[in-house]
Order: C-alpha cells, then sequence, then structure tokens
C-alpha cells in the first residue's frame, strides 16, 4: 500500500441527520495480471440500508465485495469500517470485523463434510461459549428465518442450490451480523427459487437491524432490494444513486441494463445480417 | 502453479510451517480434530505401509542370500536385512507409500475446500484454517509417520525372518542374534528422526498445495499430482542430506 494516498481523505465530519456511513471506501483500485479490474472506487455504505453493486460478469463486483470484510487486499485504497481502517490490518486482527460482517458466498461454500445442523452451529461453537443445547435452539431459530427448518440432519450435497444458499445464508446470521454481504445470491438459480432469495433478504432487512450489500447481476433482485444501487463498469462506478436517479441517468450502458434493450440489439444483429 | 517461484513458493511454505506449529500449540487444543486425523491419516494407512515394507524384508533377505552365496552370508541375513530397513528402507518406503496416499489426499480435500469458497467461508467466519485445517492434519502425521515407520520396519524384520528360516534354512536364533549384535540405538534414532521430518514434509506441502488450488476440479487434480510428485522428489533428496547428517553426528 502506498503511504499517502491522495485520495485518501479523512473521514469527513458527521452531518446531522444523515445515518453515518458504516463503510467508507476511498480510492480502491486492484488488479489482477496487469490488468487493472477496480480503478480508484469511492463509496460509503449508509448504516440499515441495502446497498447494491449492479454489474456485468467479470466486473469486479466480487473483487469489491471481498474487501469490505478483508478477504481481499486492495493494491491502493483504503477501506474504512466503523471508524477502523482494515486495509493495512493483518488475517488475525480482521477476526473482531469478521464476527460482525458476514458474508454469504456464490455457492453458498457450506462445508461438505458436516451437516447442515453443524454447519449452522459451526461459527457458534467457535466464538460463543453457548451450551449444545442452547446451540441446537439458536441454529434450529436460524433455519427458521430461512425456512428450512427441515434440513438440519441433512448434508449439503442433498440440498438443492436454492436450499444450500438458504442453509449457507442461516450459517451467516448465526453469529448476528450487524452487516451481511451478499455475493450473487441469485445466481445459478431458477426465477422463481430467485424471488424466494429475494424475499428472503428483504425480509431480513425488515426485521433484523443490518446493513445489507448486494453484488449482483440480476436486475429484479437489484430493484426488489436495494436501498441504493451502483453501477460497476470497467472499475468505475458509473452510477451511484438511488433508483428513481438510476431511472433517469443518461448512461447509455446503464440504460441498456435497465431496460433489457441488449436483446433487442441481438435480434437486430441477427436480422440484419440475413441478407 | 508450477510457473510459481520457487522462491516464493519456499517463503510461503516456511511461513505456513510457522503458522502451522504455532497454531498447533495454541489454546484452545484441538485434540478432537487430531484424533480424526490420526484414525483417517495414520491407522488406516498401516495396512498399505505394513505390506510394502514386509515384502521389503522379505526380498532383502533373499537377494543377500543369493546374491552373495560363497560367502557365508547367510549368517548375516539377520543384521543386512535390519540395517538397510531401518536406516534406510523403512523410513522412505513408508514415508513415499504414506505420503503418495494422505499427502494427495490432504492436497485434494483441502483444495477442493479452496476452489468451492470454503476456505473463503471459514476465514469469513473469523476461524483460521491453519488451526482448523493444517495443524490438525500436521499433528497427525507427526505422530503417526513415525509410529507407522516403527511397525513397518519390525514387519519387514518379520518377513526377513520367515524367508531365512523357511526358505534357507537359517536358525531363528541365528538370525535374531545377529540383528541384536549389530543394530545400533543410533540406527533406530535416525529411523524416528527422518521419518519425523518426512512427516513434516507430507503434511505441509500436502496442505500448501491444497491451500495455493486454482480453478475448478482440473485445478484440484493439476494440485493433486504436483504434492505427490513434489514429495517424492524432495523426500528422495532430503533423505540423502539427511543421512549424511545422522553419519556427521554419529561419527
Amino acid at each position: 500500500m502506498p503511504p499517502d494516498d491522495p485520495l485518501h481523505a479523512p473521514p469527513p465530519p458527521e452531518p446531522r441527520a444523515e445515518p453515518p456511513a458504516l463503510f467508507t471506501v476511498r480510492g480502491l483500485t486492484k488488479g489482477y495480471a496487469g490488468r487493472k479490474v477496480l480503478d480508484g472506487l469511492d463509496f460509503e455504505i449508509l448504516r440499515g440500508e441495502c446497498f447494491v453493486i449492479l454489474g456485468r460478469s467479470g466486473s469486479g463486483k466480487s473483487v469489491t465485495l471481498r474487501q469490505l470484510n478483508g478477504l481481499d487486499k486492495p493494491d491502493a485504497g483504503s477501506v474504512v469500517f466503523d471508524g477502523t481502517d482494515i486495509t493495512g490490518l493483518e488475517e488475525r486482527d480482521l477476526y473482531p470485523l469478521r464476527r460482525r460482517v458476514a458474508m454469504l458466498f456464490q455457492g453458498g461454500a457450506l462445508f461438505d463434510s458436516m451437516t447442515v445442523f453443524d454447519n449452522v452451529a459451526f461459527p457458534l461453537r467457535e466464538h460463543t461459549g453457548l451450551s449444545e443445547a442452547e446451540i441446537a435452539a439458536k441454529v434450529q431459530e436460524k433455519l427458521g428465518l430461512v425456512h428450512l427448518p427441515e434440513a438440519a440432519p441433512k448434508m449439503p450435497s442433498d440440498l438443492s442450490g436454492g436450499m444450500r444458499k438458504r442453509a449457507a445464508l442461516a450459517r451467516s446470521l448465526a453469529l448476528d451480523p450487524e452487516v451481511l454481504l451478499y455475493d450473487e445470491p441469485t445466481t445459478g438459480l431458477d426465477p422463481i427459487t430467485s424471488a424466494a432469495i429475494g424475499k428472503l433478504i428483504r425480509q431480513i432487512h425488515r426485521h433484523l437491524d443490518v446493513t445489507q450489500v448486494v453484488i449482483t447481476h440480476d436486475l429484479d433482485l437489484a430493484q426488489h432490494v436495494g436501498d441504493r444501487l451502483a453501477y460497476l463498469s470497467e472499475g468505475h462506478f458509473r452510477f451511484l444513486g438511488d433508483w428513481a436517479a438510476a431511472k433517469r441517468s443518461s448512461d447509455p450502458e446503464l440504460g441498456d441494463m435497465l431496460s433489457g434493450r441488449e436483446w433487442e440489439k441481438e435480434d437486430d444483429h441477427a436480422s440484419s445480417a440475413q441478407p | 502453479m508450477r510457473a510459481r517461484n520457487f522462491v516464493t513458493r519456499t517463503g510461503e511454505i516456511a511461513l505456513l510451517s510457522g503458522r502451522a506449529f504455532a497454531a498447533m500449540a495454541a489454546r484452545p487444543l484441538e485434540t478432537r480434530l487430531w484424533f480424526a486425523q490420526m484414525e483417517q491419516l495414520g491407522v488406516r494407512s498401516l495396512g498399505v505401509a505394513g505390506i510394502a515394507t514386509t515384502f521389503t524384508g522379505m526380498v532383502l533377505a533373499l537377494q543377500t542370500a543369493y546374491s552373495l552365496p560363497s560367502l557365508g552370508v547367510k549368517y548375516y541375513i539377520g543384521s543386512v536385512v535390519a540395517k538397510s530397513l531401518v536406516r534406510e528402507l523403512g523410513p522412505v518406503l513408508t514415508a513415499l507409500i504414506v505420503g503418495g496416499r494422505i499427502g494427495s489426499g490432504m492436497t485434494a480435500e483441502i483444495g477442493t475446500m479452496t476452489v468451492t469458497e470454503q476456505i473463503d467461508a471459514m476465514r469469513s467466519m473469523a476461524v483460521d484454517p491453519v488451526k482448523k485445517l493444517v495443524a490438525p492434519k500436521l499433528a497427525a502425521v507427526l505422530v503417526m509417520l513415525p509410529a507407522l515407520t516403527v511397525i513397518g520396519c519390525g514387519l519387514g524384520i518379520l518377513g526377513g525372518l520367515l524367508v531365512a528360516v523357511f526358505q534357507l534354512h537359517v536358525q531363528a536364533s541365528v538370525y535374531l542374534n545377529n540383528i541384536v549384535q549389530n543394530l545400533t540405538l543410533a540406527d533406530v534414532v535416525s529411523c524416528v528422526g527422518k521419518s519425523f521430518v518426512f512427516a513434516y514434509i507430507i503434511a505441509i506441502i500436502g496442505c500448501y498445495n491444497g491451500l495455493h488450488t486454482e480453478g475448478g476440479a482440473d485445478g484440484v487434480g493439476r494440485a493433486t499430482t504436483d504434492t505427490v510428485v513434489t514429495l517424492a522428489i524432495t523426500i528422495m533428496i532430503s533423505d540423502y542430506f539427511l543421512t549424511r547428517l545422522f553419519i556427521l553426528v554419529v561419527s
């Protein structure tokens, strides 16, 4: 990390009424194999909101998300979580943060050697002094939240894709996190299951006091769960704001994404290719 | 992975070793995981390691008797078998066979967890994969490989005894006496010492390659192959230097 990033501004003074930023990201830059995936991202995530990062496949959404809990380190820039700059922290020093910030992985990332019950119990056994009876109660509560109360004794390999994601979500909720990071929560699911996952994200938002960050290329999901939207393309946010502003935006690529016009374009190509 | 700079890899392996040994000692001790790994890695390797060393002992007895028939060498079969096994073949063969079996298994297991983001999931839950996965395997192999080696040497000597008695018509007491007179404590120490070092090599390389697996199923396949090849080479090369070291220490 360069010692002094010009983009790294000190945290701004608290505005009066607005909810304070939980994450403040400045000048986030990350490259792989000579290609800059993220090129100086600046954004804030406010306490209690659901922030959606929309982008096409390979646009660097996952990379951005993984900076927020320190799974990856940026090449330059900083991520400040709740007043602490986490960019220079050692793995071990990130653990307190990670107990407050849970992540739902794209494929669920359930431990496939354990039952669903043991998966959800895993963070509880690691981090709380709860007795097995208390853990069992908590696991059932979390599985109830994601509408999977009967799945506890099953192995992850016996679950469908949607169930696996819900079980993984229950595991992410186990420690009652303040922040939930979702990595492509609907990828690989059919539209009905996707909608169910989307509703679940909304329910969690309504009933639990959490800040949520969702990265996705699923427009339906983004529209249904997001309070604010950022559109990531070529390492920059081409748009950042609420939905009303997104619909008014003159950015052509975002316009295409929001309107689904890409389908028509492809048809045009196909028809114009015909003599 | 092959293209990874050799120096970088060596450095990372050294770092992983440090973290794994520290995690082994750190509280709370994950003894339940250790015993599970000992069972899986050690006890289940007993059959294959035992068969290999038993037949090696039998072959050694035969070769000794038939390649040097004129020298009355029959009476030295015991010490030839025991010395070769205890000083060289026991530790090396056991490490190669057990290493191939459990080193590749470790890489496949951890590698699959890496490519399916289970390792990242563990990190995201503030749990150290080195403590949870690497340290128990390292502890298990450090205990079980020397044990398997000693058992293997015993079985090999027994195999040699059977061949000596039933095929070469050497008295069992001659065979055993010859061993007792010639086998030294230094031989046994070198045997166990070598297998400790091999155990460390197997566990660290197996886990390191697993944690650095990239890509999907083919990545796991490549990493597993890499582990088997690297282990075989590293064990053979380090055996030479360990032998020199022990000779230096003893003399």
